[in-house]
């Protein structure tokens, strides 16, 4: 079968500062696109760029593969922006099946009209926060949509990393008696991108805690081996998502003390004017762990040596599976439990 | 965080439930009005912790479960007009109407915003001058000062493009329709604290003498929830009939004067039907006769669609006016779920509903366990 005949375009478009529909059409506009563009940003490898897929070359250990897609909206808030938040949560989620990142992904899917510059601006963030990563870009693919089919811009990133060793770290293997550890103060991100997005204009504005865990992730889980049962980036759904994804999958309960919950102060005051709960706020550079109890004092000091993870506390521990799956100690006393995070987050109104 | 933290001193707490629990004679039932304050009592564990000592029902304070279906069902028509913007509050949106939320009628293509205030309703009128922008103004006095002046601004600019679907209802005539019904069980009121912010509680005095009930104006934070219990029992104890203001910090006898013109200039008392209580005389705010021209139940008079009954399932009615707990409905937790609601008092973040389905404990710890 053949592909109809694609009317050449009469008129040169040229040089233009805004994504065109001819950008994704596979012709000159899109070779300059990838070529000048995006493929310098990234130190794409020229070579690479004439095959249609990247050869790997042998990986030292087990494959561990994670994609994810990233929609976010404002593209840029204070502490991040879509590009770097793209290499992030790609990263994370290798790192907390314990592997070591190594390659990314990356597919971009434009609006038609979506400026070029505000483009560059995101693939330097990608390039950056790659590289501090020590990832490589090493395939890639670019859409056009018309305007109004997308909201500017779209990014899918796939993440390949290896695994030295067995998997380890499975929340079926959370047991009565681990303490649950939490490595830095909640709830930022979220809050961070709701007023970015409303334009609240708080001061300071809250600032994304956007960052790659794979590093503290990695020494935990060389320090504790078989003693570190359980780690998970609190993303979507915030802190309350990962207790009860826990407790379903160990058929435990988790308790937490609320009072030992890190909070930034302006995370909780914008928390509270909003009547928002920052244990259902996503973060995007925290993670809960659960670990052996003997060994709580090594997971800390070690989350400890890390500046992503230097506020950590232990927030709590499992106990046998009670009627709630989730408890948590409130001000005054009285254990009550922690519904599970459903819709979106919406403010109280008076 | 001041003003926050001393508000919910564990210790000053266990203090207080103490000192209630030693107080009470008989177990005395008490309501909290403001759905803010069920929530609270709910989350923070004092109903629980008080649970032996006296019996706290909730009131009909969430302005989203008293609006009715109706004026849902109305919003939802307008927002699937061409060029039209519904605009409401965040909680509104997943409320039920007749057939469903107006989340769902957004999926399903209706132009419906979620906004902060009012002002920002106007807003959205001033950057869209072709598209007619309707607010859903719902809420009790606390709301009603934010959508005066929003007109307000309306008329001094000339935005034609603007109306609101007045909703705004009053606090103090439902108060009296649960004292004056048969089987009212309510012994002593702890009122709703930022409602008395803005009205004051000069009008509820020759109620609270009228109806025979001691009357505690109470704030929302565990201590402040904790005082205004130990001085609603103080008072049921001592047989002392009056209003006692417990949240000085914030409300005065004759309330924000300058809010309450504000209201007044665009507001009249009148009546309107609330969902599951019916009539209330003089429940409402509405429009005055010069502001008729805002109202979009006038502008869009051909738009308003035919009343059509609650599901007979849900109880709503029986637990904002105190006679049941949600838990006593047969609906709750099966047929009717925050994910799945049949009615308002399930998914407002001020229905008590909701409030027992996410806090209420299925295990009681005792408060002096030891650490």
């Amino acid at each position: 079968m053949h592909d109809p005949p694609t009317p050449a375009c009469p008129i040169d478009i040229g040089p233009t500062d805004t994504v065109q529909l001819a950008h994704g059409e596979g012709g000159r506009l899109m070779r300059q696109l990838i070529e000048h563009r995006i493929a310098p940003l990234l130190s794409l490898d020229r070579n690479g760029l004439q095959l249609d897929a990247a050869v790997l070359g042998r990986l030292d250990g087990e494959t561990v593969v994670t994609t994810d897609s990233f929609v976010v909206s404002p593209l840029f808030f204070p502490g991040g922006d879509i590009g770097s938040l793209a290499v992030h949560g790609t990263i994370n989620d290798l790192a907390m099946s314990g592997a070591t990142p190594k390659h990314l992904t990356l597919a971009l899917i434009l609006e038609e009209g979506f400026s070029l510059q505000t483009l560059d601006r995101i693939l330097n963030s990608i390039a950056a926060a790659a590289n501090h990563c020590g990832v490589s870009v090493i395939a890639g693919d670019t859409k056009v949509v018309p305007r109004g089919a997308a909201d500017r811009i779209f990014i899918n990133t796939t993440g390949i990393g290896v695994l030295q060793g067995e998997p380890q770290m499975r929340p079926d293997r959370i047991e009565p008696g681990d303490q649950i550890i939490v490595t830095g103060p909640i709830g930022k991100h979220g809050l961070a991108v709701l007023s970015a997005r409303e334009n609240f204009e708080f001061e300071p504005a809250p600032e994304s805690d956007s960052a790659p865990l794979h590093q503290p992730a990695q020494d935990l889980r060389n320090q504790l081996g078989m003693d570190l049962h359980a780690m998970r980036d609190a993303t979507r759904g915030g802190i309350a998502a990962v207790l009860h994804e826990w407790a379903e999958a160990s058929g435990q309960t988790m308790w937490i003390d609320a009072a030992k919950i890190p909070v930034a102060a302006n995370t909780r005051a914008i928390a509270e004017l909003l009547g928002i709960d920052p244990l259902f706020v996503a973060n995007e550079g925290t993670f809960l762990v659960a670990v052996h109890p003997d060994r709580r004092e090594t997971a800390l000091n070690c989350l400890r040596s890390h500046a992503v993870s230097a506020q950590c506390c232990d927030i709590g521990h499992v106990q046998p599976r009670d009627v709630s799956a989730v408890l948590i100690r409130r001000g005054i006393g009285v254990d009550q439990p922690l519904d599970e995070p459903s819709g979106a987050m919406l403010p109280r109104i008076c | 965080m001041k003003y926050l933290d001393e508000y919910r001193d564990a210790v000053l707490a266990n203090d207080l439930i103490k000192q209630i629990c030693a107080m009470t004679t008989q177990r005395w039932v008490l309501m909290d009005v403001c759905g803010g304050q069920t929530h609270n009592l709910v989350r923070s564990g004092i109903e629980t912790a008080l649970q032996d000592a006296l019996e706290i029902i909730h009131g009909p304070g969430c302005p989203v479960c008293v609006t009715p279906s109706q004026v849902i069902d109305f919003a939802i028509t307008l927002s699937q007009r061409p060029n039209t913007i519904l605009a409401s509050f965040g909680d509104m949106l997943r409320v039920p109407g007749s057939h469903e939320s107006m989340l769902t009628a957004r999926s399903a293509g209706g132009d419906i915003r979620a906004v902060y205030s009012p002002i920002d309703a106007l807003k959205l009128a001033i950057e869209n001058p072709s598209k007619e922008i309707v607010f859903l103004a719902v809420g009790f006095e606390t709301t009603a000062p934010a959508t005066a002046l929003a007109l307000l601004q309306a008329e001094r600019e000339g935005i034609q493009n603007f109306s609101i679907i007045p909703a705004h209802v009053r606090v103090q005539p439902a108060m009296e329709a649960i004292v004056q019904s048969t089987d009212n069980r309510v012994q002593a009121f702890l009122a709703a604290g930022h409602v008395c912010t803005i009205t004051g509680y000069q009008s509820l005095e020759s109620f609270s003498q009228t109806s025979r009930t001691p009357i505690v104006v109470t704030g929302f934070e565990p201590i402040d929830l904790l005082d205004g219990i130990l001085h609603s029992v103080r008072l049921l104890e001592a047989n002392e009939v009056r209003v006692v203001n417990r949240y000085a910090r914030n409300v005065q006898r004759d309330g924000n004067v300058s809010a309450l013109q504000t209201v007044e200039s665009v507001y009249e008392v009148g009546d309107r039907s609330w969902r599951g209580f019916g009539n209330i005389p003089s429940g409402a705010l509405v429009l005055r006769e010069d502001w008729k021209h805002y109202d979009a139940s006038e502008k869009f008079a051909a738009y308003i669609p035919a009343q059509i009954p609650d599901d007979q399932r849900c109880r709503a009615a029986d637990v904002m006016a105190g006679r049941i707990k949600p838990m006593e409905c047969a609906a709750f937790g099966r047929d009717c779920t925050p994910e799945s609601p049949l009615g308002a008092p399930m998914v407002s973040s001020e229905g008590a509903c909701a409030a027992y389905a996410r806090f209420q404990t299925t295990l009681i710890t005792p408060l002096d366990r030891p650490e």
